[in-house]
């Protein structure tokens, strides 16, 4: 299996890479002035949460592409991806209410984009339920197709009805129709940070990807040729 | 055209039919609306919490429970002697059979919910009356978007493993954006303020209402079809 191996070398250079946006994060980074050592949290939250919402958009275009192809590798795809997305949601979920407890005084808040990465977080355990719900592989695929184009479709929703409430969350910086508006030096840490994300999901979708593969019956993933 | 309007005319007919004749599932739901309605306001504390600020989410939620019910139904009736095979056979479109269904499903959960409303009002002392027509408008279109969406589920669960339970669990991230705009708009409403105040969440449900029925509509064969 080359594409195990080539992701398990990926996902360790990765995981090198991390502890560099950590070492940059927390020693050449400056020190946010209102939110103290808490906003360092950022360079890992923002990042995660780009991938949690572009895995779920993938799944999606996948999904569409396996209904008209029904190519057994787009389906694959959808499947790494979704598993992905689910850890990045989680990572996403963890860090927001470590960075909450000291600046919003509380873990936990009903807020507009807590909410959302929750929906999203459930959204990726229907996915996986039921997959693991349906015996036949056919229809499994089929079945993972029509509720990942579904959920790629709620995601704009679920974005637009946060947007109706008012938010204790800070307002984007980096993804937001003007210039960034953080300082040069956050912004490297940052943008560093964004492409170590990158790497390791495709690295985790790399492996996830191969043991797919090597879950399936040889007859019908046809062969171990990755 | 016509055609698939009239086919799926009669496959509504047939399961409104079926149950007419058992009433066994329509009764059991109306049973089970009072029965939540009664938890509800055994679940409050009357002199600490106005009615009619928990009036909107005990409406919604009595629907939720209630809806989700009986949208198991519509594709369950079919796996008895094999009967969706025998419908699938049929010189019938697929996207009749997908709109005969959801119409079904729209008259029962209709039906449901015209039982819930007025007992809602008298248990809860909220008076309907002055705004009935346009809360019977938020309540139809907030209904169509999940139910729509909830025929096509029901659809892939009916033949899983664990219909009863993975129905819920894949539907309610469905449902709770369009559950939450019509909350916001009956809340609105029962406590005599403008609906223009919630129109950004009305105009979102319309939308809602179209992508997912139009989404439904397309995706239906791929859950029935080999």
């Amino acid at each position: 299996m080359k594409l195990l191996r080539a992701g398990r070398w990926i996902t360790a250079v990765g995981f090198v890479l991390l502890a560099g946006v950590y070492l940059r994060a927390l020693a050449f980074t400056p020190v946010e002035r209102s939110q103290g050592l808490a906003q360092k949290i950022f360079y890992l939250h923002v990042p995660a949460a780009i991938w949690a919402e572009t895995a779920m958009v993938l799944v999606g275009l996948a999904s569409v592409f396996y209904l008209f192809l029904k190519d057994p590798r787009l389906d694959r795809f959808a499947e790494a991806s979704a598993e992905v997305g689910t850890v990045f949601a989680a990572i996403v979920l963890t860090t927001g209410p470590i960075w909450g407890k000291p600046i919003w005084g509380t873990w936990w808040s009903w807020d507009a984009r807590l909410t959302f990465t929750l929906f999203l977080f459930l959204l990726y355990a229907g996915y996986l339920l039921l997959r693991g719900a349906v015996a036949d592989p056919g229809a499994r695929r089929r079945y993972a197709a029509v509720l990942g184009i579904c959920g790629m479709c709620l995601v704009p929703f679920i974005h637009f009805s946060v947007y109706l409430f008012r938010t204790l969350h800070p307002m984007p910086i980096v993804l937001k129709p003007s210039a960034p508006s953080l300082p040069g030096s956050m912004l490297a840490t940052w943008l560093f940070s964004l492409s170590v994300f990158t790497l390791l999901y495709v690295a985790f979708v790399m492996q996830r990807y191969a043991l797919g593969l090597l879950r399936e019956p040889p007859a019908e993933g046809g062969g171990l040729h990755a | 055209m016509s055609d698939t309007l009239r086919h799926a005319w009669i496959i509504a007919r047939k399961d409104l039919l079926v149950e007419f004749r058992s009433r066994t599932a329509i009764l059991s739901v109306a049973v089970f609306t009072v029965l939540v309605l009664l938890v509800f306001n055994f679940g409050r504390d009357p002199t600490a919490v106005a009615a009619v600020d928990l009036a909107p989410s005990i409406l919604w939620v009595t629907f939720t429970f209630a809806a989700m019910l009986t949208l198991n139904r519509a594709f369950q009736l079919e796996l008895e002697n094999q009967a969706l095979e025998g419908l699938l056979l049929a010189p019938v479109g697929r996207s009749s059979l997908y709109l005969g269904k959801l119409l079904a499903n729209l008259i029962f959960v209709a039906v449901v919910e015209a039982v819930g409303l007025p007992l809602f009002a008298l248990f809860f002392n909220v008076s309907l009356l002055p705004v009935l027509a346009p809360l019977a408008g938020i309540i139809a279109l907030a209904t169509v978007g999940f139910v729509a969406v909830g025929t096509l589920f029901s659809a892939m669960t009916a033949r899983t493993r664990f219909a009863e339970l993975l129905l819920p669990v894949l539907l309610l991230p469905f449902m709770i954006p369009p559950l939450i705009w019509a909350v916001l708009a009956t809340a609105a409403l029962l406590a005599g303020r403008p609906l223009s105040e919630t129109g950004g969440g009305l105009r979102l449900l319309g939308a809602y209402d179209i992508v997912f029925v139009t989404l439904a509509f397309f995706l239906f064969p791929a859950t029935v079809d080999e």
